[in-house]
C-alpha cells in the first residue's frame, strides 16, 4: 500500500507487519512517535502485542529480554540518553543471545540538551554484540526494520538488531512509503533456547575463565555469519517485494575518483553533491555505509576518501574515517560535521570534495584544518 | 562439610517448629527443586528459603535472579543445583525482565508461575525502581525479597535494608541511620498480596506462597534471612536466629491481603509480650559495642512498629 509517513511511523508500522509478542517502550524525543503509534495499534486493535510502557529504558530492555527468552517477538524503540541508559542491558540481550530488534533515533548527548541528530549514540554501543544497520529514507526505515527481524532470528544470528534513524532529519521527515504484505517472509518466531519449564535450564549462571571465551567467541562467530545473512536476507527481500540494499548504497561510484562516505541522512545528500562535482567535472560518488555493525568489506582500491563522521570519539577521531582506514588501508579525509543537528548541506559536502586533504582531519565550522 | 551441615541444619528446620504446625508440614512436597549441592556457605538460610519456596511453586515455575547470593549457590556453568529455569539477570532489572517474562507466557496462553527470587540490594536499593515500576503496572509474578541486611555476595556492604546500629565492612563505626521501611514502599503500590516471612518459620512461608501464587496480579513477600558470616553468629544458631528476630518483634511475621492485615501466628504473642530485644542481638557480631543510646532507638523502633501494626490490625488507623 502507498501512504506517506515519517521515519518515525515507517518504523512503527513495520513494527506492525511483524506482529512482535511484547513491546516494551519508554518515550524520550525524537523517537517517541513511534511508541506512541503502536500504542494506537495496540489500543485499537490493529496489533495484539502485549504493550508494556515501563518506567526507564533499562527497564525497557530488560522486559524485552524476558519477553524475548520466555519465547515471544519483542521490540522497543529509544534515542541518545536511552539507549545510554540501557547499556547495560544492551550487552545483555547480545550475550543472551536474544534477537531483540530496537529502532533507535540518532540523537546528541548531553550537556547541554540537545535533540538533533547525532551518530554518538549508536556508536557508544559499538562494542555490544548488536548489528547495527542506519537508514536514510523513510522507505529504507520500514524496510530494514522489517529485514531486521528475520535476520536477528535466523538461526545463524540470533543476536538483536538496531535500526539506527536520524533524529528530526528522518524520523520527522515525510515521504513516500511502501507497506507490504510480510506473509512468509517473517516466519513464525522460534527461539532454539527458549524457556521451558518442560526443559529446565540455568540461563546465564557464573561462567569462569575455562567457559566465558566460548561464548563470547560464539557471537563473533555469528556476528561474521550475518554477513551472508543479511546478503540472503536483503537479496530475498528485494525478491518479494522489489527494493534492493546492500551493505553500503553506492552511488555514481563505478568510475569515481574520489567517494563520500558517510552515513544516514548525510549520505543521501551526499548524493547530491556528487551531482554537483560531476557537472565540474570531479569525478566524485558517494558510498552510502548502511551497516556499522558487522562493518562490511569495502572496495575502495585506487580511489580518495572523504569521510563524514557525525560523531567522535574525543581524543582518538572520527570512528567511522577510523574503521575505515583500519579496514581498507586507505587514509581518508576525515571530516567532522552535523554534530547535534549541525546543519549540512550538499553545497558543504561538495565543498569537503573540492578542498579535501587526505590524512587530514576538519571539524565542520571550526577550523580549516586541525 | 558444608553440605553435612546444610543438610543438619535442615533437619533442625523440620522439626524446631512450634506444635501445632508439625502436623501440617506433612502438606510440604518432598519433590526437590533446589538440590544439595549448592554453593552457598554453611548456615545459609536463604538457600532454605528457596528450597521452600520452591516445593511450594512446584515445577511449572520460572526464577529470575538479579545479581545476589542465589546468582552463586545455584552453581558454575555447566553445573547447577536447580530444577527450575532460572533466567539470571543484571542487578538492577529483575522485576522488569519479569515483566516481560511475565507478558510472553500470558501472550502464549502460559500459567507458569513467574518468580523473582532477589536479595535485599537488588530489591531496597538499585533495583526498586524497576520494582515500583513492575508493582505499579500490575504485572502478573510474586516478587520475593530475601532479606540478610547487607550485600552478602561482595562481602557484607551495607544496604539500604541494613538495620541502625549493625557494623557491615563499610559502616565498620554501626549504620547511623535505620533500616529503609521497604514494605511500606510495597504497600504504596497497594498490591492484591503482599506479606513477610522468615526462614526459621518455613511453614509459614510456603502456606504465604501457595497463597500468593494463587493471586492474579504483583504479590510480593519479604523473607528475614538471617546470614552466618554477614551478621557473625555461629551456623548452627541460623534458625535460632530468625526465631528471636520474630520473638523479640524485631521481625513482623504478617500478611496484607487486598489491604487488609493480618499478623502471622507467631507474631501475635509476640507482639503482645516481646521478648527482650537483648535476645536477638547480643548474639550478633555486627551488633558489637552498640552503644546505649542507639540500643534505646533500636529499641523504639521496635516498639513503634509493634504499636502501629497492632493499631492497623485493630481498626484503629
Amino acid at each position: 500500500m502507498l501512504t506517506i509517513a515519517t521515519g518515525n511511523k515507517a518504523v512503527a508500522a513495520a513494527v506492525k507487519a511483524a506482529n512482535p509478542g511484547v513491546i516494551a517502550a519508554y518515550p524520550i524525543t525524537p523517537q517517541t512517535e513511534i511508541v506512541e503509534q503502536i500504542a494506537d495499534y495496540v489500543t485499537a486493535g490493529d496489533l495484539a502485542s502485549k504493550y508494556i510502557p515501563v518506567e526507564s529504558e533499562h527497564s525497557a530492555m530488560a522486559a524485552c529480554i524476558g519477553a524475548s527468552a520466555g519465547g515471544v517477538r519483542t521490540f522497543t524503540a529509544t534515542s541518545s540518553h536511552g539507549l545510554l541508559y540501557m547499556h547495560e542491558m544492551v550487552h545483555w540481550a547480545a550475550g543472551a543471545r536474544l534477537p531483540i530488534v530496537m529502532a533507535n533515533v540518532n540523537r546528541a548527548l548531553g550537556p547541554g540538551w540537545n535533540t538533533w541528530a547525532e551518530h554518538t549514540d549508536a556508536f557508544s554501543q559499538r562494542d555490544t554484540g548488536w548489528l547495527q544497520v542506519f537508514v536514510g529514507t523513510v522507505q529504507e526505515a520500514y524496510d530494514a526494520t522489517l529485514m531486521a527481524f528475520r535476520i536477528a532470528e535466523d538461526e545463524r544470528v540470533l543476536l538483536p538488531v538496531m535500526v539506527n534513524l536520524d533524529g528530526f532529519a528522518l524520523s520527522h521527515i515525510t515521504q513516500a512509503l511502501e507497506t507490504v504484505d510480510p506473509g512468509d517472509f517473517i516466519p513464525p518466531y522460534h527461539l532454539p533456547h527458549a524457556i521451558d519449564t518442560k526443559n529446565p535450564c540455568v540461563y546465564g549462571p557464573m561462567t569462569g575463565p575455562n567457559d566465558y571465551y566460548k561464548f563470547r567467541w560464539d557471537i563473533e562467530r555469528s556476528m561474521r555469519d550475518a554477513r551472508g545473512v543479511i546478503a540472503e536476507v536483503e537479496r530475498e527481500f528485494a525478491e518479494q517485494f522489489g527494493r534492493s540494499y546492500g551493505p553500503t548504497e553506492d552511488y555514481r561510484c563505478d568510475d569515481a575518483d574520489v567517494v563520500v562516505i558517510a552515513m544516514g541522512t548525510l549520505g543521501k545528500e551526499a548524493e547530491v553533491a556528487v551531482d554537483r562535482l560531476r557537472d565540474e567535472g570531479i569525478k566524485a560518488g558517494s558510498m552510502r555505509l548502511r551497516w556499522f555493525r558487522p562493518f562490511p568489506d569495502l572496495d575502495l582500491a585506487g580511489r580518495e576518501v572523504v569521510v563524514i563522521d557525525r560523531d567522535y570519539s574525543f581524543g582518538f577521531g572520527g570512528v567511522v574515517a577510523h574503521s575505515v582506514r583500519s579496514k581498507t588501508g586507505v587514509t581518508p579525509y576525515s571530516v567532522i560535521a552535523g554534530l547535534g543537528g549541525q546543519e549540512v548541506t550538499y553545497n558543504d559536502i561538495a565543498d569537503f570534495v573540492r578542498n579535501r586533504h587526505p590524512g587530514e582531519e576538519m571539524w565542520f565550522g571550526v577550523s580549516e584544518h586541525v | 562439610m558444608l553440605r553435612l551441615r546444610t543438610a543438619k541444619l535442615s533437619l533442625q528446620l523440620m522439626t524446631d517448629i512450634d506444635e501445632r504446625s508439625v502436623t501440617n508440614l506433612s502438606v510440604i512436597p518432598k519433590e526437590e527443586y533446589l538440590y544439595k549441592c549448592t554453593s552457598a556457605c554453611a548456615g545459609c538460610s536463604s538457600s532454605l528459603c528457596l528450597r521452600y519456596v520452591l516445593k511450594a511453586a512446584g515445577p511449572d515455575s520460572v526464577l529470575v535472579v538479579p545479581a545476589c547470593c542465589t546468582s552463586v549457590l545455584q552453581g558454575i556453568y555447566p553445573g547447577t543445583a536447580m530444577s527450575v529455569p532460572v533466567y539470571n539477570i543484571a542487578f538492577a532489572a529483575a522485576a522488569a525482565c519479569a515483566s516481560g517474562l511475565s507478558n510472553a507466557l500470558a501472550a502464549q496462553g502460559k500459567e507458569t508461575n513467574v518468580i523473582v527470587y532477589a536479595g535485599d540490594g537488588g530489591t531496597v536499593d538499585i533495583g526498586i525502581q524497576a520494582l515500583s515500576g513492575a508493582f505499579e503496572r500490575g504485572t502478573n509474578f510474586l516478587y520475593i525479597c530475601y532479606d540478610n541486611e547487607a550485600y552478602g555476595n561482595t562481602g557484607m556492604q551495607r544496604s539500604g535494608a541494613t538495620p541502625l546500629g549493625a557494623r557491615t565492612t563499610t559502616t565498620p563505626g554501626g549504620k547511623p541511620t535505620a533500616k529503609k521501611d521497604l514494605d511500606r514502599i510495597v504497600e504504596a503500590h497497594n498490591p492484591p498480596y503482599m506479606a513477610t516471612a522468615c526462614s526459621a518459620y518455613p511453614l509459614d512461608l510456603y502456606k504465604k506462597v501457595k497463597k500468593a501464587l494463587s493471586i492474579e496480579g504483583p504479590k510480593f513477600i519479604h523473607i528475614l534471612a538471617p546470614c552466618p558470616p554477614g551478621w557473625r553468629y555461629p551456623t548452627e544458631k541460623t534458625v535460632e536466629m530468625g526465631k528471636m528476630a520474630v520473638k523479640t518483634g524485631t521481625w513482623i511475621l504478617y500478611e496484607r491481603e487486598f489491604g487488609k492485615l493480618s499478623i502471622s501466628g507467631p507474631s501475635k504473642a509476640a507482639m503482645r509480650k516481646p521478648a527482650p530485644l537483648e535476645d536477638y542481638i547480643k548474639g550478633q557480631g555486627r551488633f558489637k559495642n552498640v552503644s546505649p543510646e542507639i540500643f534505646d532507638l533500636m529499641r523504639q523502633q521496635v516498639q513503634q512498629n509493634i504499636d502501629r501494626l497492632s493499631r492497623e490490625e485493630a481498626g484503629a488507623c
